[in-house]
């Protein structure tokens, strides 16, 4: 296992400004659905992922649009960055008809097998050994597809993760385990779940690449990812990946938990100062990218996620017709 | 006397009986949480200290195993569980094992274990956070079901569970969590496997489980009117149930009605309804009615989930189908 410093390594601006984008998309969309649930015209129980956005752009950036990747109750960041569509998110969000799934998900449950995303669900850890079947399926099938499990530390508690990690590793499956640990099991510090902040040792004791890296650093977490699929890619099996960053709002809404008494405010502005979308600004910044380009680019973001969000209120309810479709497939497999 | 909401009987269940017997211990993942257990383990960490007030990591399987090794030698573990979905990350220590291990080990070896879900549904959480699968458990033998569906009972079921010697699923429902009643304040037990007649009636039989017992409630106002007289049996235990208390009304009414918010394929109902049929079945006068959810997994979109939820409405039409 290696542990990553912060290091300096320059990705040409089109790259940059693209993370940029991507880091602002999961934000902006994000910050617009804890609105809307806050002024309650929408119901769905949202987890939003402010903070971490680093790590699905940086993740997703470094995957062929073949790979699939899979994730939980905190995905909005993992959809959108995998290709998505942010209008059927949004929809979903809202419950319409032209949701990802429907109307029959919701937040946490997102889908779009075309953009390799086969769904995202609120189980935690269940996720995981799917991952490792898609890897298992791609290793069997000689297709190249990397797989990819996004997880929190919470999910590491687990017997899930660790069952995993040695299926992944035993079989050499082209799979990266990303684990986005942010210290916190809703309520429950990193602490208070285990003797020793170690996740990513697991990639040691079953004998997998492993690294540890700030994952409010997108640069560092696209070339991670980059190397590790690339190693998954040529049969070098999985990798374990310690994303570190923090969950700016609360467990689930849009509030930051200390309402419900979670201590977490001195942390938390600690960390809002290291700000993954601030930090690449910087970045584009000090390459070069004017303070225009980039309010520019901020502004296009806003509009897009007001685009999606008159969509989705535009979009019609599902039919209640529609109840008892999909229990079982329609067709048989071919 | 005094009233409590469902969600304080419950709490002031473990609190009487953490305070009585220092072999229970409550473990599970959200014990503490803000969000799961909403009043009904508030604060029992502060009162009873977080040795035997023990919020866990998400390691359902682990804790669930371990308040069976703990019971084993000795405890009086209630695990917690914040939804029953999650449940189902320790079935095999709940199927395999603490189900077994009586009759298994010729009764030398007990297993006096609580295990605590609830169903938390509705409000666009879908699919993998609102299963009501009880039956799945009841189908098990060596496990004991028990689904309260008011304050009194909610707490005196626990209490029953606690000290049954076996183990005992205790599933509670949230849409119950702020329902008030009348709760002795002294440490009573409620019979496992013992139902209730809530109202006594002569033209049809209602009996229900958990939140549609509480539904059915609301049914026999409107039946009333109607000039239908309803009488109500609260099963209060699924497994095993009361088939004397339900034999007896059945054979006075000659209808029955079973209202479960479970799915209907292979449900309490069915086993209730396969039952009455073989036991009874001159009795009937009319064919059973069973409301419960359609067989499909829990949608989200509020549209939907109006559509699949089952409540008083449904009880009133299939009242009045048997009637007709
Ligand atoms: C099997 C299971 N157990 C418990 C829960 C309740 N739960 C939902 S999210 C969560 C915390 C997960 O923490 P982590 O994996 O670190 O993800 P984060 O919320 O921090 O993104 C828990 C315990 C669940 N959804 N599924
Ligand atoms: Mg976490």
């Amino acid at each position: 296992m290696t542990v990553q410093k912060n290091r300096v390594v320059s990705l040409p601006n089109e790259q940059m400004l693209s993370f940029f984008r991507g880091m602002q998309r999961i934000r902006r969309a994000e910050e617009r659905i804890g609105e809307l649930v806050q002024s309650r015209e929408v119901r769905t129980p949202c987890h939003l992922s402010i903070g971490q956005e680093a790590i699905p752009v940086g993740i997703c950036a470094a995957l062929k649009s073949t790979d699939t990747v899979w994730g939980g109750h905190r995905s909005h960041g993992h959809y959108l960055a995998k290709g998505g569509d942010l209008n059927a998110m949004m929809a979903e969000v809202f419950g319409k008809a032209t949701g990802c799934a429907r109307g029959r998900g919701g937040s946490m449950h997102l889908v779009a097998p075309a953009q390799g995303v086969f769904g995202t669900v609120p189980l935690v850890a269940a996720t995981i050994p799917l991952a490792v079947g898609a890897g298992l399926s791609a290793k069997l099938q000689g297709t190249g597809q990397v797989a990819v499990a996004f997880f929190g530390d919470g999910a590491t508690d687990e017997g899930h993760f660790h069952e995993s990690l040695n299926l992944a590793a035993l079989y050499r499956l082209p799979v990266l385990f990303v684990c986005e640990n942010n210290l916190y099991s809703t309520h429950l510090t990193l602490k208070e779940r285990r003797v020793k902040d170690n996740i990513g040792d697991s990639a040691t004791l079953h004998g997998m690449a492993g690294v540890v890296l700030n994952g409010n650093d997108v640069t560092a977490v696209y070339l991670a990812a980059h190397q590790a699929a690339h190693r998954a890619g040529t049969g070098e099996g999985p990798t374990l990946l310690e994303c570190r960053t923090y969950r700016w709002r609360g467990h689930v809404g849009p509030a930051a938990d200390l309402e419900v008494g979670v201590d977490r405010q001195c942390e938390l502005h600690e960390w809002q100062r290291c700000d993954p979308i601030e930090l690449c600004r910087d970045l584009l910044s000090a390459g070069g990218v004017s303070a225009a380009r980039l309010a520019e680019v901020s502004a296009e973001v806003s509009e897009e996620i007001e685009a999606a969000v008159r969509f989705a209120r535009q979009s019609p309810c599902p039919d209640e017709s529609e109840l008892l479709h999909h229990v079982y497939a329609s067709r048989r497999g071919v | 006397m005094r009233t409590l909401t469902y969600a304080q009987a419950i709490r002031e269940a473990h609190a009487q009986l953490l305070a009585e017997d220092p072999r229970v211990f409550l473990i599970g993942q959200g014990v503490r949480n803000p969000w799961y257990a909403g009043t009904s383990l508030q604060d029992l960490d502060k009162e009873f200290g977080r040795e035997r007030i023990i919020d866990s990591p998400v390691s359902e399987n682990a804790t669930t195993g371990a308040a069976i090794g703990a019971a084993i030698t000795g405890m009086r573990p209630i695990v917690f569980h914040p939804r029953m979905d999650f449940m189902l990350l320790a079935a095999d220590p709940i199927i395999n094992q603490a189900a077994n291990w009586s009759y298994l080990f010729a009764g030398q070896v007990s297993v006096p274990v609580v295990i605590r879900a609830v169903i938390n549904r509705g409000g666009e959480q879908g699919a993998q956070h609102s299963q009501a699968m009880h039956a799945l458990f009841a189908h098990v033998p060596g496990l004991k079901v028990v689904m309260p569906s008011t304050p009194h009972d909610a707490k005196g079921l626990l209490i029953a569970a606690v000290r049954d010697g076996n183990p005992v699923l205790y599933i509670d429902d949230r849409w119950l969590y702020e329902l008030d009643g009348e709760v002795p304040d002294m440490l009573y037990e409620v019979p496992i496997g013992a139902g209730v007649l809530r109202r006594t009636g002569k033209d049809v039989t209602v009996v229900a489980t958990s939140y549609m017992a509480d539904e059915a409630t609301k049914a026999v106002e409107t039946l009333t009117e109607r000039g239908i007289d309803v009488e109500l049996i609260d099963l209060r235990s699924v497994k095993p149930w009361d088939r004397n208390l339900v034999y007896s009304s059945v054979g006075k009414t000659g209808r029955l009605v079973i209202a479960d918010a479970a799915w209907m394929s292979g449900g309490i109902a069915a086993e209730i309804a396969a039952s009455v049929v073989g036991e009874i079945f001159h009795a009937l006068k009319a064919p059973i009615a069973r409301v419960c959810l359609p067989d499909a997994p829990a949608p989200t979109a509020a549209v939907l989930e109006r559509a699949y939820y089952v409540g008083a409405e449904d009880i009133v039409a299939s009242v009045e189908k048997v009637l007709a």
